[in-house]
């Protein structure tokens, strides 16, 4: 049996605005009835001030999915469409007082309804690139497809790395099998491609990719420190962290970790995982420290 | 009005029978002796086993009672026979099995096929039966061992594993059947037929979890899992679970006694069950072979809406069952059973398997026949291809999300 918090069990028993929704003049489908998960969301938009007036669902799904339904009609009914879309799908579990991590993916959903029922309100095709794959690491919600991209996309070869880019792995260790399996069938791909003859270490990306980079100026270098750290602030931002940078010295950048990332078990391989994608990002070695060795390093 | 929960779900796991709870008890406390030890101690202990070993012998009709090897699960005897049979015949090199087979085959299929064996699945028809001009036709002097399941845990569906042990034998091969759910409801004489190896579990037969079976014909050629000590004549090292042991022996001697009452007082509670719900709810099928199943199992697809919603409703009345959604198993699939029956997505998220026991009145189940039709009528009215009065039109076309 999942375990669910009251809250979730609560609005599963006591659904918040099931049912069609009359009037409704924004509805966003999506969902997979092959997974088993099927959300439809109706809105009803008062065009004057775009205030969600009133909000309705159907959902085909199991508990949690109903359960992220009634959340997600809750909190948007009251808000204007540009407030309802800075909800996240954390803010859904977290209405809910959580949920298990095979279970995030319903609150994906209920984020991803909102998107399409205000694209539709607005007459905006609403595309959704969103694919999701069998979850591999229990402990951090990671799905087969999202390891599988970061792997490929940074030519992953351990399961440190995996850890590094997208914490898989960094608790229980009792999904490290699988993550063998997705390296294994990355990197048997990259060998058999005709173009790609040897698989990439890490070692000569790194020293391919400083020749590769053209020279930046300092303020393009500061802009691109930035962009990448922004890039990863939504992943940290999900599991209620954040991070922000405090000074740029040279090769030695100082961040502030903050909320749940402080203390967390995954904290260091949490720097060290944004200090490679700088690194890439750069073309250039440098160092990611904590803002509390700000005038100590060398 | 008496509301004492319910339980439905035996095909999961059985309570245990209060004789086989009594029968145990002193293995804990003054018969905690070594069976393997010289003294007094394990002597005793050493007896009990002997006996419980002929009760189960008894059940499965084996010739010799040293062809009964106790394991730690069916888990366990699964993986024993099928490696077994890998490890004594390294010339052969497929293992058929079904594509409905429990995860205790498939997923040690799924693992050997990667490290280069040749595996066969045997689809199944609409009702999830084999096609035995398939089977025979993938029988060949490579094949190391047959696996087919007795009968199927989600559907309750039986196989003629007699017969296909048969044309095994003709090809060479050997052949195992995981009789995990059909031991205890399905009259078994080993000595009778061609299998070679047999997998049973004590928890789906009202004796404790954590202690199985693997029965070895004579003259099998066998590799052990384990290796280590003496026990179970080498077959089998690791000290005897002497309690669990002695509990599965009395629980096979009830099997035994109760074999005629599952088959008719237990089939007519399970008939009354389904055709109570088939005849109030509107858009349900029962799935499997109806004609050709376990007494005890009815696994019924209530189409266009979702299983562990259906399962958690039933469990605040109070209703103990399980589903064959993905949601259920954290997967992102439906029930590979259904799913090789050909059962489609709008009704295999939606099936839900009610599994009896001999400790189920027709009170209890009169209260299940009342419960179901409102919790599916509830859960319809929430769910988009449901409409006012039944299905929506064309349920694939009315609610197309954006992504499928
Ligand atoms: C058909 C079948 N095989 C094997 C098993 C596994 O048995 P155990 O839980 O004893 O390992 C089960 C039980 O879930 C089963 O139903
Ligand atoms: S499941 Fe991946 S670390 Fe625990």
């Amino acid at each position: 049996m999942w375990d669910y918090s009251e809250k979730v069990r609560e609005h599963f028993f006591n659904p918040r605005n099931a049912g069609l929704l009359d009037g409704a003049n924004g509805v966003g489908d999506v969902g997979s009835i092959k997974c088993g998960d099927a959300l439809r969301l109706m809105l009803k938009v008062d065009p004057d001030s775009e205030k969600i007036v009133e909000a309705g669902f159907q959902t085909f799904g199991c508990g949690s999915a109903i359960a992220s339904s009634s959340a997600l009609t809750e909190i948007i009914k009251g808000k204007t469409l540009d407030e309802a879309l800075k909800v996240s799908n954390q803010d859904i579990a977290d209405y809910l007082d959580g949920l298990p991590p095979e279970k995030m993916h319903c609150s994906v959903m209920g984020r991803e309804a909102l998107q399409a029922a205000v694209a539709n309100y607005r007459g905006e095709v609403w595309k959704d690139d969103h694919e999701e794959g069998a979850l591999i690491c229990k402990c951090f919600a990671v799905d087969a497809v999202l390891i599988e991209e970061v792997v490929r996309v940074n030519s992953l070869t351990t399961v440190e790395q995996v850890a590094h880019f997208t914490k898989a792995g960094g608790g229980c260790a009792s999904c490290h099998e699988g993550i063998e399996e997705i390296l294994a069938k990355v990197s048997k791909e990259a060998c058999t491609a005709p173009t790609a003859a040897t698989k990439p270490t890490p070692a000569s990306v790194a020293a391919a990719a400083p020749a590769a980079a053209p020279k930046l100026t300092n303020f393009q270098r500061i802009r691109k420190i930035e962009e990448t750290v922004e890039a990863i602030r939504p992943m940290l931002q999900r599991d209620h962290g954040d991070i922000e940078i405090v000074e740029i010295d040279g090769k030695n950048i100082y961040v502030n970790l903050k909320g749940a990332c402080v203390g967390c078990m995954m904290e260091a391989a949490t720097l060290n995982g944004i200090q490679t994608k700088l690194v890439e990002a750069l073309g250039e070695f440098v160092r990611l420290l904590p803002a509390a060795m700000l005038g100590k390093a060398q | 009005m008496n509301d004492a929960p319910i339980y439905l779900d035996n095909n999961a796991t059985t309570a245990c029978d209060p004789a086989v709870v009594s029968a145990m008890l002193p293995f804990f406390t003054e018969q905690f002796g070594n069976p393997s030890s010289m003294h007094s101690f394990g002597n005793k202990v050493g007896f009990a086993l002997k006996e419980a070993r002929a009760k189960v012998q008894a059940l499965l009709g084996a010739e010799h009672d040293s062809e009964i090897v106790f394991t730690s699960c069916g888990t366990e005897s699964d993986s024993t026979a099928i490696l077994s049979a890998l490890k004594a015949q390294p010339e052969r090199n497929q293992i058929i099995t079904t594509a409905v087979e429990h995860p205790a085959i498939l997923t040690l299929c799924e693992y050997l096929e990667k490290e280069g064996y040749a595996i066969t699945r045997l689809g199944v028809d609409k009702r999830g039966r084999l096609d035995m001009d398939e089977y025979k036709a993938a029988l060949g002097p490579r094949t190391a061992i047959v696996s087919a399941m007795w009968a199927n845990n989600e559907s309750g569906t039986i196989f003629p594993v007699e017969q296909m042990a048969e044309l095994a034998h003709a090809a060479g091969a050997q052949f195992h059947t995981d009789a995990v759910q059909a031991v205890g409801k399905i009259a078994i004489d080993l000595k009778k037929t061609k299998i070679d190896m047999l997998s049973l579990s004590g928890h789906k037969l009202h004796a404790p979890k954590g202690v199985g079976v693997l029965y070895l014909r004579r003259g099998t050629r066998y590799r052990p899992l384990l290796r280590g000590g003496h026990q179970e004549r080498g077959r089998r090292a690791g000290t005897e679970n002497a309690a669990s042991i002695v509990g599965l022996g009395v629980a096979c001697e009830q099997a035994q006694q109760q074999m005629a009452f599952e088959n008719t007082a237990v089939k007519r509670l399970r008939d009354r069950l389904e055709a109570g719900i088939l005849a109030q709810v509107p858009r349900c099928f029962p799935t499997g072979d109806v004609t050709n199943r376990l007494p005890n199992t009815s696994n019924i697809a209530f189409e266009f809406i979702e299983g562990e919603a259906i399962l958690l409703l039933l469990n605040k009345a109070g209703i103990a069952a399980s589903s064959g959604s993905a949601c259920t198993s954290g997967s992102l699939e439906p029930s590979h059973v259904m799913r090789a029956m050909g059962i489609p997505y709008t009704a295999a998220h939606g099936t839900t398997r009610f599994s009896l026991s001999r400790y189920n009145t027709e009170s209890e189940i009169d209260r299940v026949i009342a419960a179901v039709p409102p919790i599916i009528a509830q859960l319809r009215k929430i769910s988009p291809y449901w409409g006012e009065k039944g299905p929506v039109e064309k349920p694939e076309d009315a609610f197309a999300p954006a992504y499928a």
